[in-house]
C-alpha cells in the first residue's frame, strides 16, 4: 500500500522535474544559466491559471488530445515497476495494454492537431503517427526478447530480472540500445525532434500543438513530461534490473537513475544534431533490427 | 429450441423482401421487409445467444432426395459465435439501409436490394449451420449469388457493376474449388456429412492438397491476401448497408470454414499453424498498407477488412500450431484471440461503414482530399466514427484491443516457449505491432480527413444538401447500438470467456484445456483496466472542463503568419499517408501522374498519385488476359458450318473407336 502510494505521489509530482534536469544540462554545455530547475512547475502553475482561446470551428476532439495525453500515460505507469517495487497493476500480458495506451493517446493527440484545419499541424500529426509505427515493432521485439529472458508475460515479471545480464548480456545491450532510441523519438528528442525549434515546418510534437493554450497546453505538457518520465522508467528498469535490500534505497536508487537518464538525455541533446526528416525512419527502422537481433541471438 | 429459433429467424429475413416485389405501395412494402428483417435478427440473435450461453447442439437432421444431400442442419456453440454477429449486423443494417438506400433515390433497385440482403443473411446462417456437403455447397452458392445482386445493388453504376463481375468472378473461383475441395474431403472421409477425418490423412500428400484447397477456396472469400483482389471493389461501389453486412459478417463466412475444416481434421500437421501465420501476417500488414494509400473511404475500409482478416488468421494459425505442437494454452488463447476479433471486427466494421456511408452522402463524394469538417454537419456520426475508429485501432477502452490482446497473448506465450517454431511465431509479435501502428496512422487520417478541420474548398457543393441535413435516428439508431455492443465487450469482455472457450472446444478437439482461459488471460482484469481508462478520461476531461469554465474564446487557427489562409490548405489525407505510402512502395506501386514541383517560381502545375491493387494489376489481369489470346486461337474451330461440326462428331467417334 505504502509502496503504491509512493509510485503514485512519484509519477504525479516528478516528471516536470525531468524537462528541468534536461534543460539545465543542455544549459551547461552551452555555457549558459539557463532556467531554473523548477520551471517546469512554475510553468504549469502559470498556464493553468489561464483564459484559453480555441481555434474556430474546432470540436470536442481538440480537447481530447490533452485529456487523453495525461490519463493514458499515467494509467500506463501503473503497470510499470519502478525501481525493485512492484508495479501496482500486473497481470500476464499488461506490457501490451502498456504500449497500446501510448498509441491511445498518441490517437487523439494527432487528431486533436487535424481538428484544427492547419496545414502544419496535419504535417505534424502525420509524421507522429508515421515515426510511432517504426517505434512499435522495435518495442515489441524488445518485449519478446525480455518474455524468453525472464520467462515471465508482464512487465514486473520481466523487468525484475537481475540475472539476465549474466545469462543474456549480449541480447539486452542491444534491446536497450534499440529501447534508447525508441525513448528518444517517442518523446520527440534530438536527434527526431527539436523540442525548443522555432521553425513550424520542422517540427513533430510541438507542431501538433500549436492551438493549444491555458490549461490545454498545460495538460500537453504535462503529459509529455509523464511520457518522457514513464518510458525512461521502462529505460532505466532494462539497463538496471537490480534491487537493493532495502526498499527505501530502491526508491532513492530509482529517483537517482531516472536523473541519470535525463542527464543523459540532455547529453544527447547538447552533442548531436538533428537529423534530416528523411533519415529518421532509417534510424527507427535500425532500432527495429537491433532489438530483432536481441531477439534471435536467444535462439535456443 | 435454440436452432428452431435461428432458423425461424433466416426464414423471416429471407422471407421480409418477397412481398415488397408484388405489392403495389412501396411503402408497405419497404415496413414489411424492414419487419421482416429486424424480428428475424432478434429471433436468430437470441437463439445464437442461447447456444452460445449454454453450450447444447441441436441437429436436424432430414432425407432430402438429391444423391449426397440432406437437410443435416446443426448448432454448436462455433457456429453460434459467428451467428450473433450475423444477425445483429443484418438486423441494424437492414434499418438503416431502408433509409440511406431507399425507394426514392434508387425506386427500382431498393425492392430488389431488400430482397436479396434478407436472403443473403438467411443463406449465410444455412452456411454457418449446414452439416452436409451439398446443402453447405447449395447455401454457399445462394450466398454468393444474393451478394451479387446486393454489390450491383445500384445498376445505374458503371463501378458497381464491373465491381459486381470482378465479384462473381472470383466467388464462383473459389465455389469451383470448394467444389474439388469437397469432392477430396468425401474420398477421404468416406462421407457427405461433415465429419472427422480419418487420423493420418492430414499428413499425406492428399491431405496437404485439402488444405490448400480450403485456403484457396476459403480464402477467397474471406479476402486473404493475396486472393482479396475482389474485395475492395466490391466494398466500395456497394450501398453502405451492404457493405457492413459484407464486410462485417459475410467474408467472416471464409474463416468460419477454415476453422470448421480443420475441426474435423484430428492430426493437422506443424507446418498448417505455420502456413496460416505467415499469411495472417502478410494479410495484416499489406492490408493496412494499401489502406493507407486509398483516397476513396470506403475502399479504405474494404483494405481494412483484408489487415483485420490477417489479424484473426494469426490467431487462427497460433491455435492450429498449438495442435500440433499438443498444448492446449496456447490453442486456447490463439483461437479465442481470433474467434473473438470475428466477433469484434463484426460490430466496428459495420458501425465505420454505416458512417463512411452517411459522410460519402453528404458530401457527394468518397473522396477523403475532398471531404473535411463533416463532423460540424453529422456531429453524432462524426463521434461514432470516432469510437470505431479507436476500436478498429486496437485501442482501450473498446473491444478491437480486448481480442488483439489475446491474440497477442497466444504469440507472446508461444514466443517464449524453447525451439526455433517459437521464434518462427516470435515475429508474428512485431509484424501486428506494425499492424496495429499503422491501422492507428489510417484511422487518424480517415476520422481526421473527413470529420475534423474545415470543408476543403470543393465541398461547398455539398450536393445540394442544406446544412440542417440532420441526422434521422434511422441512420444514429443502427450505428448507435453497435458502438454501444463495441463498448460493452470493451469494457466487460470476460463476459464472453465462457462462450469463446466452447467454440474453441470445438475448434480444437482433443485437446482439454489444462487451465481455464480466465486463469491464462485474465480478460476480467483487461475490462478493469478499460474501466480505469474511461475514469481517468474522464477525471481528466472534468478537471479541463472546469478550468476552461471561465474566460474561453474563439479565435481563428495559427497559420504561421500567413495572410490569406484557405481551407484547401489543410493537410489532405494523402499528404498525411505519404511517408507510410512511400515505405511500402515496393507493394503499393503507387502511380504518379505530374512532377513535384522542381524549380524556383513553379507555373501552375498537376499532381495525382494512386495506388491500385498491385495483385490485381500485376497478376490476375495479365494472367487472364493470357488466358482470353489462348481461347481466341481456339475460335479457328468455331465457324458456324454444320457439316463441320458432324465431322469432328464422326472423328470423335472413330477415335473413341480405336481407343477401345
Amino acid at each position: 500500500m505504502i509502496d503504491t502510494l509512493v509510485h503514485l505521489a512519484l509519477v504525479l509530482a516528478l516528471p516536470p522535474l525531468l524537462t528541468g534536469v534536461i534543460a539545465k544540462t543542455k544549459a551547461a554545455f552551452a555555457g549558459r544559466n539557463g532556467p531554473p530547475l523548477l520551471q517546469g512547475y512554475w510553468d504549469l502553475a502559470k498556464l493553468l491559471r489561464k483564459g484559453s482561446v480555441l481555434p474556430a470551428g474546432s470540436t470536442w476532439v481538440f480537447l481530447a488530445g490533452p485529456v487523453a495525453g495525461v490519463a493514458a500515460p499515467l494509467l500506463a505507469s501503473l503497470l510499470l515497476p519502478f525501481g525493485g517495487h512492484e508495479a501496482p497493476l500486473s497481470f500476464a500480458g499488461d506490457m501490451i495494454l502498456f504500449a497500446y495506451l501510448f498509441a491511445l493517446a498518441r490517437f487523439f493527440t494527432a487528431s486533436a492537431a487535424l481538428d484544427t484545419g492547419s496545414a502544419f499541424e496535419g504535417m505534424g500529426a502525420a509524421r507522429e503517427v508515421a515515426f510511432s509505427a517504426l517505434a512499435e515493432p522495435a518495442l515489441f521485439f524488445g518485449f519478446v526478447a525480455l518474455a524468453r529472458i525472464s520467462g515471465s508475460l508482464s512487465l514486473s515479471g520481466m523487468l525484475g530480472s537481475g540475472p539476465g545480464w549474466v545469462t543474456a548480456g549480449a541480447p539486452l545491450v542491444l534491446v536497450a540500445a534499440s529501447w534508447a532510441v525508441v525513448l528518444l523519438a517517442e518523446n520527440c528528442r534530438i536527434p527526431f525532434d527539436d523540442p525548443n525549434t522555432h521553425l513550424e515546418l520542422t517540427m513533430i510534437h510541438e507542431v501538433m500543438v500549436l492551438d493549444h493554450g491555458g490549461p490545454a497546453l498545460g495538460l500537453v505538457l504535462y503529459g509529455a513530461s509523464v511520457k518522457l518520465f514513464v518510458l525512461s522508467a521502462l529505460f532505466l528498469r532494462v539497463v538496471f534490473p537490480f534491487n537493493a535490500t532495502d526498499p527505501n534505497l530502491d526508491w532513492l536508487a530509482f529517483v537517482a537513475g531516472i536523473l541519470l537518464v535525463a542527464i543523459g538525455i540532455g547529453v544527447v541533446e547538447s552533442v548531436m544534431a538533428r537529423l534530416k526528416l528523411v533519415k529518421v525512419p532509417q534510424l527507427l527502422v535500425g532500432a527495429c533490427l537491433l532489438s530483432a537481433f536481441g531477439m534471435l541471438l536467444l535462439a535456443r | 429450441m435454440s436452432l428452431l429459433l435461428v432458423l425461424g429467424g433466416a426464414l423471416l429475413c429471407a422471407a421480409g423482401g418477397v412481398p415488397g416485389l408484388f405489392l403495389r405501395r412501396v411503402e408497405t412494402g419497404r415496413r414489411l421487409a424492414v419487419a421482416g428483417s429486424v424480428s428475424g435478427s432478434l429471433l436468430g440473435l437470441a437463439g445464437a445467444a442461447l447456444a452460445a450461453a449454454t453450450g447444447t447442439v441441436a441437429t436436424i437432421h432430414r432425407a432430402w432426395p438429391i444423391p449426397g444431400a440432406a437437410f443435416h442442419v446443426s448448432l454448436d456453440a462455433l457456429s453460434a459465435l459467428f451467428l450473433a454477429p450475423l444477425f445483429l449486423v443484418s438486423g441494424v443494417a437492414a434499418v438503416s439501409g431502408a433509409r440511406s438506400f431507399g425507394d426514392e433515390e434508387h425506386p427500382d433497385d431498393a425492392p430488389r436490394t431488400r430482397l436479396f440482403f434478407g436472403l443473403a443473411t438467411a443463406a449465410i446462417a444455412l452456411v454457418l449451420l449446414a452439416r452436409n456437403l451439398v446443402l453447405f455447397l447449395a447455401s454457399w452458392e445462394v450466398m454468393a449469388l444474393s451478394a451479387f445482386f446486393l454489390v450491383t445493388s445500384d445498376r445505374s453504376s458503371r463501378e458497381a457493376r464491373d465491381a459486381g463481375r470482378l465479384y462473381i468472378f472470383a466467388t464462383h473461383v473459389s465455389t469451383l474449388v470448394l467444389f474439388a475441395f469437397f469432392a477430396l474431403f468425401r474420398s477421404l472421409s468416406g462421407s457427405t456429412e461433415l465429419v472427422t477425418l480419418p487420423a493420418g490423412v492430414a499428413g499425406s500428400d492428399a491431405g496437404t492438397a485439402l488444405f490448400v484447397l480450403a485456403l484457396l477456396g476459403f480464402g477467397l472469400k474471406a479476402g486473404l491476401l493475396p486472393l482479396h483482389v475482389w474485395l475492395p471493389p466490391a466494398h466500395a461501389a456497394a450501398p453502405a448497408h451492404v457493405s457492413a453486412l459484407m464486410s462485417g459478417v459475410l467474408i467472416k463466412t471464409g474463416i468460419y470454414g477454415i476453422v470448421r475444416f480443420t475441426s474435423l481434421v484430428p492430426d493437422p500437421p506443424a507446418s498448417w499453424g505455420d502456413g496460416l501465420l505467415l499469411l495472417g501476417a502478410a494479410s495484416a500488414v499489406l492490408g493496412v498498407a494499401f489502406a493507407l494509400g486509398q483516397h476513396d473511404l470506403k475502399r479504405l475500409l474494404a483494405w481494412h477488412s483484408v489487415e483485420n482478416i490477417g489479424i484473426i488468421v494469426l490467431g487462427l494459425g497460433v491455435g492450429l500450431g498449438a495442435r500440433a505442437a499438443g498444448r492446449p494454452e496456447w490453442a486456447l488463447l490463439g483461437f479465442a484471440g481470433g474467434l473473438f476479433h470475428v466477433v469484434n471486427h463484426g460490430l466496428f466494421k459495420p458501425l465505420l461503414f454505416l458512417g463512411a456511408g452517411e459522410a460519402a452522402h453528404v458530401a457527394g463524394t468518397r473522396d477523403m482530399d475532398r471531404m473535411g469538417g463533416l463532423g460540424k454537419l453529422l456531429p453524432k456520426t462524426a463521434l461514432l466514427f470516432a469510437a470505431g475508429a479507436v476500436a478498429i485501432s486496437g485501442l482501450p477502452p473498446l473491444n478491437g484491443f480486448a481480442s488483439e490482446w489475446l491474440v497477442y497473448l497466444g504469440l507472446f506465450d508461444r514466443a517464449r516457449a524453447t525451439g526455433t517454431d517459437a521464434l518462427r511465431a516470435a515475429f508474428g509479435v512485431p509484424a501486428l505491432a506494425l499492424t496495429g501502428a499503422l491501422a492507428l496512422a489510417c484511422f487518424v487520417k480517415a476520422h481526421g480527413a473527413v470529420f475534423l478541420g474545415n470543408a476543403r474548398a470543393e465541398a461547398r457543393q455539398l450536393h445540394g444538401q442544406p446544412a440542417s441535413h440532420g441526422e434521422p435516428a434511422a441512420h444514429v439508431g443502427p450505428m448507435a447500438l453497435l458502438a454501444v455492443a463495441c463498448a460493452l465487450l470493451g469494457l466487460l469482455p470476460a463476459t464472453v470467456a465462457p462462450a469463446l472457450e466452447r467454440a474453441v472446444a470445438i475448434a480444437a478437439p482433443g485437446l482439454a484445456a489444462s487451465r481455464p482461459l480466465a486463469e491464462l488471460a485474465s480478460l476480467r482484469t483487461v475490462g478493469v483496466a478499460a474501466l480505469t481508462v474511461v475514469l481517468l478520461l474522464g477525471a481528466v476531461a472534468l478537471f479541463l472542463r472546469r478550468r476552461l469554465a471561465a474566460e474561453t474564446m474563439a479565435g481563428p487557427t495559427w497559420d504561421c503568419g500567413y495572410a490569406r489562409p484557405t481551407a484547401r490548405m489543410q493537410y489532405t489525407a494523402s499528404s498525411f499517408a505519404r511517408g507510410p505510402v512511400g515505405w511500402f512502395g515496393w507493394a503499393l506501386r503507387p502511380r504518379l501522374k505530374g512532377a513535384p514541383v522542381a524549380k524556383l517560381f513553379p507555373t501552375a502545375a498537376q499532381f495525382e498519385s494512386h495506388v491500385l491493387d498491385t495483385v490485381l494489376d500485376r497478376a490476375v489481369v495479365p494472367v487472364f488476359r493470357a488466358g482470353a489470346w489462348l481461347a481466341r486461337q481456339g475460335r479457328v474451330l468455331q465457324h458456324g458450318r454444320m457439316q463441320l461440326y458432324l465431322l469432328y462428331v464422326v472423328a470423335t467417334l472413330v477415335a473413341l473407336l480405336f481407343q477401345v
